[in-house]
């Protein structure tokens, strides 16, 4: 095949699919107790400069309550799959992050990220490597697969193309310019679901996002979710099961840890709350006293939760179509 | 110019449904094209179907959606899937419409929302392509809301994240992109325009209610391709109004 163009953007995470698969055969497959609390699980499966991802994003079945205690506990030179409203936000906010591929950092209907802009703008986010959104998901779909590439046809003809780490081939079967994105393997991923029992199978309602995708391209995956159950609540509906156990590598129960965004079918998600780190972070001092307030402050989420206060989460819950009075 | 008992962005909502047929598929974001969405289905669009970016298809948009991926985004809809899947339906050519916005737009339709200034050390750091690119690329046409003016309307975008027409007539071919897709309309609150068949360049057509043609080229800062006729936008009408103020924003979030 023969290279037409490149990417300029440095490739911040190459593939190995050799090293993976050997990572893959050392994981066990025993079915074991893998329930942990964030504080663990961050701990042992965390490390400086990793290479970190999560989803799904921001606001909605965010895994908030393990970006909070990463945040806890710091961790240097962060490098971020960057779908992101406000999870990669907060990492932003405590200046974490010193890499990223990069799609879509913003606050949706609050605008631009604040956080995003003086963390790039001040030169402390130094490397931005550009993509489309699913130029990026199917990064996360090629190392699911196992391949080092998957073929696409967006991109195409762009600047970000120009500054991503893609490249365009001429195609082995048409003839036609067709792009190519390489397999993103993930050091570590944090994901949030509705339920996972103890060893990691786990369900989630409603949209996928790209749990399906991201949770095969990690080395080490960490699952939060709202409930732990019985395996027997799996094995009777086993086709709702998107993330296999032998992925997983520590489970977490977090009800609410989705918090301040939603989840659905069990809490909306707290408007006033996410407009509070919508204003917070619009100055350093407002992004600190906020991170102070609801991230180093609080102990652990059970803590975050207390502060929150349960008048407040009873409302999300009732504000469910169908579950109101 | 007279009050005209309506908003821009009410206008802007307005003219974007209008644009919308029937039993055709639509990628929607949050925001205008949602409420244009929402309000194509309830006069001359029913069977409009929505598709959001993280999976929702097919949804009744009797709540509006905050968020791309919320759950109003699948409520009551046909299918909750995921992200890959709807963009690879848009690849394979399932997808008519999609809508974008930009901080700024070009002769050519290309798109930028990825920075102003330079990408390395930008003046403003933006939110990026999310999803924007790969509507530009797959869908078959599309249609970009903007509010008018000549810092948006400019001759060159300082980052090209999504693509127009890029460089002018077969550039989108030569790179890969499917044939056949590109650009359609731009809805502004000045005027309504398209691209020339044959040089693909911006072209009025129709100026919106109570608007120059003179407005709109002061503030657009290129030149327009000739438009052979120019028509005059109809204003929003009473029903489109009432529908909009009074079922499908209720609580104001947008207009």
């Amino acid at each position: 095949m023969e290279i037409l163009e490149s990417g300029l953007g440095p490739m911040l995470q190459p593939p190995d699919l050799d090293a993976f698969r050997e990572w893959n055969r050392s994981k066990p497959k025993a079915l074991l107790d893998k329930r942990m609390s964030e504080r663990e699980a961050i701990q042992r499966f965390v490390q400086d400069g990793d290479y970190l991802g999560t989803e799904l994003y921001g606001s909605v079945r965010a895994p908030m309550s393990l970006v909070r205690e990463l945040i806890r506990q710091g961790r240097k030179g962060l490098r971020v799959a960057g779908q992101s409203v406000l999870e990669i936000d907060l990492l932003l906010g405590a200046s974490m992050v010193t890499a990223t591929d990069f799609t879509y950092i913003g606050l949706e209907l609050y605008g631009v990220s604040n956080v995003l802009r003086r963390e790039v703008e001040g030169g402390n986010l130094q490397q931005v490597v550009e993509w489309s959104n699913a130029g990026l998901a199917w990064r996360f779909k090629a190392a699911a697969m196992g391949v080092p590439f998957l073929p696409m046809r967006s991109m195409l003809g762009t600047d970000t193309f120009n500054y991503s780490a893609a490249k365009v081939v001429e195609c082995p079967f048409t003839g036609k310019p067709i792009g190519l994105v390489p397999a993103l393997i993930l050091d570590v991923g944090l994901i949030h679901v509705h339920r996972a029992d103890k060893h990691g199978n786990a369900q989630i309602d409603g949209i996928s996002g790209f749990a399906y995708e991201m949770s095969r391209a990690c080395r080490r995956l960490i699952l939060s979710a709202e409930e732990i159950v019985d395996t027997d609540v799996i094995r009777a509906a086993p086709d709702r099961t998107i993330i296999p156990y032998y992925l997983v590598d520590a489970v977490v129960e977090a009800p609410f840890g989705s918090h301040p965004g939603e989840m659905c079918y069990l809490y909306e998600r707290d408007e006033p709350g996410i407009k509070e780190w919508v204003e917070a972070s619009k100055t350093p001092e407002g992004t600190r006293q906020y991170l102070d307030r609801y991230v180093y402050g609080p102990a652990d989420h059970a803590a975050y939760l207390e502060v929150i206060g349960q008048t407040r989460l009873t409302e999300l819950q009732a504000m469910v179509p169908g579950r109101g009075g | 110019m007279s009050e005209p008992g309506y908003k821009p962005t009410e206008l802007l909502i307005c003219s974007a449904a209008r644009l919308m047929t029937d039993n055709t598929t639509v990628f929607v974001g949050t925001g205008i094209p949602m409420l244009a969405a929402a309000l194509a289905q309830k006069m001359h669009a029913p069977s409009l179907m929505t598709i959001f970016e993280f999976g929702g298809t097919g949804a009744i948009l009797d709540d509006l959606p905050i968020a791309v991926g919320g759950r109003r985004t699948f409520h009551r809809a046909l299918a909750a899937a995921g992200i890959c899947d709807v963009i690879e339906a848009a690849q394979r050519g399932c997808v008519e419409y999609g809508f974008l916005g930009g901080a700024q737009i070009d002769p050519f339709g290309n798109l930028n929302s990825t920075v102003i200034g330079d990408h390395d050390h930008p003046k403003v750091r933006l939110p990026g392509s999310g999803g924007a690119n790969d509507v530009g690329s797959q869908c078959w046409r599309t249609i970009a809301i903007m509010r008018h003016g000549t810092q948006r309307f400019v001759p060159k975008v300082d980052f090209l994240t999504t693509p127009g027409y890029l460089d002018g007539p077969g550039a989108r071919e030569a790179a890969g992109l499917p044939a056949g897709t590109g650009p359609y309309r731009v809805v502004t609150d000045l005027a309504i325009l398209g691209y020339h068949p044959e040089s693909r360049r911006m072209m009025l057509v129709a100026t919106q209610p109570g608007v120059s043609v003179e407005q709109v080229e002061e503030n657009t800062g290129f030149e327009l391709a000739p438009a052979e006729t120019v028509e005059q936008a109809a204003p929003p009408t009473p029903e489109e109004l009432r529908l909009l103020r009074d079922e499908i924003d209720r609580d104001r979030l947008y207009i």
